[in-house]
């Protein structure tokens, strides 16, 4: 009988989840020219991955992404310059709390909302926080941002290398590996399942009981949580933190990335960041005054051709080939 | 008299100046096999939403086994035991149909928000799910998307969702509606063989399959009870056929 193969397989580890992560480590010898880079590629996919897990698996659409990202970013470069609280595994902590908090309270109010007014409204939230840590230059050092920031060593044994980039790179690989553990867990979940439930049908969602909203505030709280790492991410890794990590360009450009990779796919936001650096990277060195148009072709035939993103393609094409397995 | 399994007394909704449901006083009796017609827009469905708690009443009060329930949402009233099906599909259509059934099943049992076991190791959820797809005879596509499915076929998801619920009370509305007269059968069969505790009010225009499945037979019109009976009296009931049955049941 075919009962729930599919469903009760579907969270087992398969050998091929191993590949992104042996990448990872073999990127940091192959290309020890390129760990700035790469690392920027790390955090960037964590950051997908946490707007995945609201818009992709819970279908709240938000272009307020950034609001998280750049609250973790400014809590951990405040905290150095301040306090001088330069550790930087519980700065990780201390910007995902703030970030968290944020996601809770704003969540609460928000998502009482959908469709277009949530749209506006997420991007009203993270205007709100850029204009802040615009006006606040006492704290937040204003248009200028707090440059020259230095972490102590990562568990008192690994320093930040600037130049290198190489313990950055490896802290960074290292804490996306556990952050991606906690969304695996969580899609895989019943409460991921009921997310999904809340994506198809919000109606239906009510009508078997869901405690709909609750069920939105939680996710959108650990998306948060999640993006306040990368945010923060960015900060210790770069040594500096401006109101470039708060604009509408960061939370749509991550939007970019999820589509390009493929939304709800858990995966989409590994691939999406990729293809999107690399094409940014690649484009930019050619064609240094037009690059922004190769990647709006590739976006056109994205949603042209692939709406589903390159993973959402790569199935399509297996799917097709003979002896497929469904 | 002892309480109902669903009960409303003088149930009033208005909105505005429009009277959607004028003083209904209606009893769903325990095991009740129980339909519910009237004209396009006679309020059958507005009925419906009043006693899930999708609308709050005006004026009166929905009761669960004698327990005052109006003031209830929805998602609690679903907890004690009101499910529902959709006259439109309202289906997760992107999912399969194990997961539809599994999602409802889920929340029954109270782990749908569990964040640390996966989805597929909730073994009692999967089985109970299996058993509803099974009894509704949708076993070949337990693993297809709902989407991918023809309407007829959602329209037994729909039921099986409803089923999930474990319901004690179970409003069909019109679960017939937009199925090809070929696919039917199997959505008649499945409305026959509901367990029997379940107290069934289904919403039809299919006059066949009502005059076919009830025991009781309560007519709206304009948002009022226009007549109630068994189907012999309503089918009798001269001013019940010029409103509503028609030429359909004369000579």
């Amino acid at each position: 009988m075919s009962s729930g193969t599919q469903l009760a397989q579907r969270h087992r580890f398969r050998w091929w989840e191993l590949l992104p992560w042996a990448a990872g480590i073999a990127a940091f010898f192959v290309f020890p020219n390129y760990l700035s880079f790469a690392t920027q590629v790390l955090i960037t996919i964590l950051f997908a991955l946490s707007l995945d897990l609201v818009l992709g698996y819970a279908g709240i659409v938000t272009l307020g992404h950034a609001a998280f990202f750049g609250a973790g970013a400014y809590t951990v470069g405040m905290l150095a310059m301040h306090l001088g609280w330069n550790e930087p595994i519980s700065g990780l902590l201390a910007a995902a709390l703030v970030a968290a908090s944020i996601g809770l309270v704003s969540g609460i109010v928000l998502l009482r909302t959908h469709g277009l007014t949530l749209l506006m409204l997420t991007l009203c939230t993270m205007t709100l926080l850029e204009q802040a840590a615009n006006m606040g230059a006492a704290w937040t050092g204003g248009f200028d941002g707090m440059p020259g920031l230095s972490f102590s060593k990562i568990l008192g044994l690994f320093g930040f290398d600037t130049l290198y980039f190489r313990s950055q790179y490896l802290y960074a690989l290292v804490t996306l590996l556990l952050c991606f553990a906690v969304v695996r867990m969580l899609v895989y979940s019943s409460f991921g399942q009921s997310l999904t439930g809340v994506r198809e049908n919000l109606l239906r969602m009510h009508a078997v009981g869901a405690p709909v909203r609750t069920r939105q505030v939680l996710v959108y709280t650990v998306s948060a949580a999640l993006a306040g790492v990368a945010g923060a991410l960015f900060t210790q890794a770069n040594g500096y933190v401006n109101l470039a990590v708060l604009g509408l360009e960061r939370s749509a450009g991550v939007m970019i990335v999820l589509i390009l990779g493929g939304h709800g796919r858990l995966y989409g936001a590994f691939v999406g960041a990729i293809v999107y650096m690399v094409l940014e990277h690649a484009l930019a060195k050619a064609y240094p005054t037009a690059w922004q148009l190769g990647l709006g072709l590739t976006l056109v035939a994205v949603a042209l051709f692939a709406r589903k993103g390159v993973i959402g393609l790569v199935d399509s094409v297996r799917r097709r080939l003979p002896g497929a397995a469904r | 008299m002892s309480a109902a399994m669903l009960e409303t007394r003088s149930l009033c909704k208005n909105f505005g100046a429009l009277e959607v449901a004028r003083e209904i006083n209606f009893r769903l009796e325990r095991g009740a096999r129980h339909a519910l017609i009237g004209p396009n827009g006679a309020g059958k469905t507005t009925f419906i939403n009043l006693l899930t708690g999708v609308l709050s009443p005006s004026r009166g009060e929905v009761l669960l086994e004698g327990e005052n329930v109006t003031r209830l949402a929805q998602a609690k009233r679903v907890k004690r035991g009101i499910a529902r099906t959709f006259q439109i599909n309202q289906l997760f259509r992107g999912l399969t149909v194990q997961e539809n059934v599994c999602i409802a099943v889920s929340e029954r049992l109270g782990v749908g928000g569990s964040m640390l076991r996966p989805a597929g190791k909730r073994a009692d959820v999967i089985r109970e799910a299996s058993r509803l797809i099974a009894m509704l005879k949708l076993g070949e596509d337990a693993e297809r998307l709902v989407a991918e499915l023809p309407y007829g076929r959602q329209r037994l998801v729909e039921i099986a969702i409803a089923l999930g619920l474990n319901p004690r009370v179970l409003l069909l509305d019109e679960p017939a509606a937009g199925i090809p007269s070929a696919e039917s059968h199997i959505l008649l069969e499945a409305i026959a063989t509901l367990p029997e505790e379940i107290a069934v009010l289904i919403i039809e225009h299919d006059m066949d399959l009502v005059f076919r499945f009830a025991e009781r037979i309560t007519v709206l019109v304009s948002g009022a009870i226009f007549a109630e009976g068994t189907p012999a009296e309503i089918a009798a009931n001269r001013e019940v056929r010029s409103v509503y049955l028609g030429s359909a049941l004369d000579g």
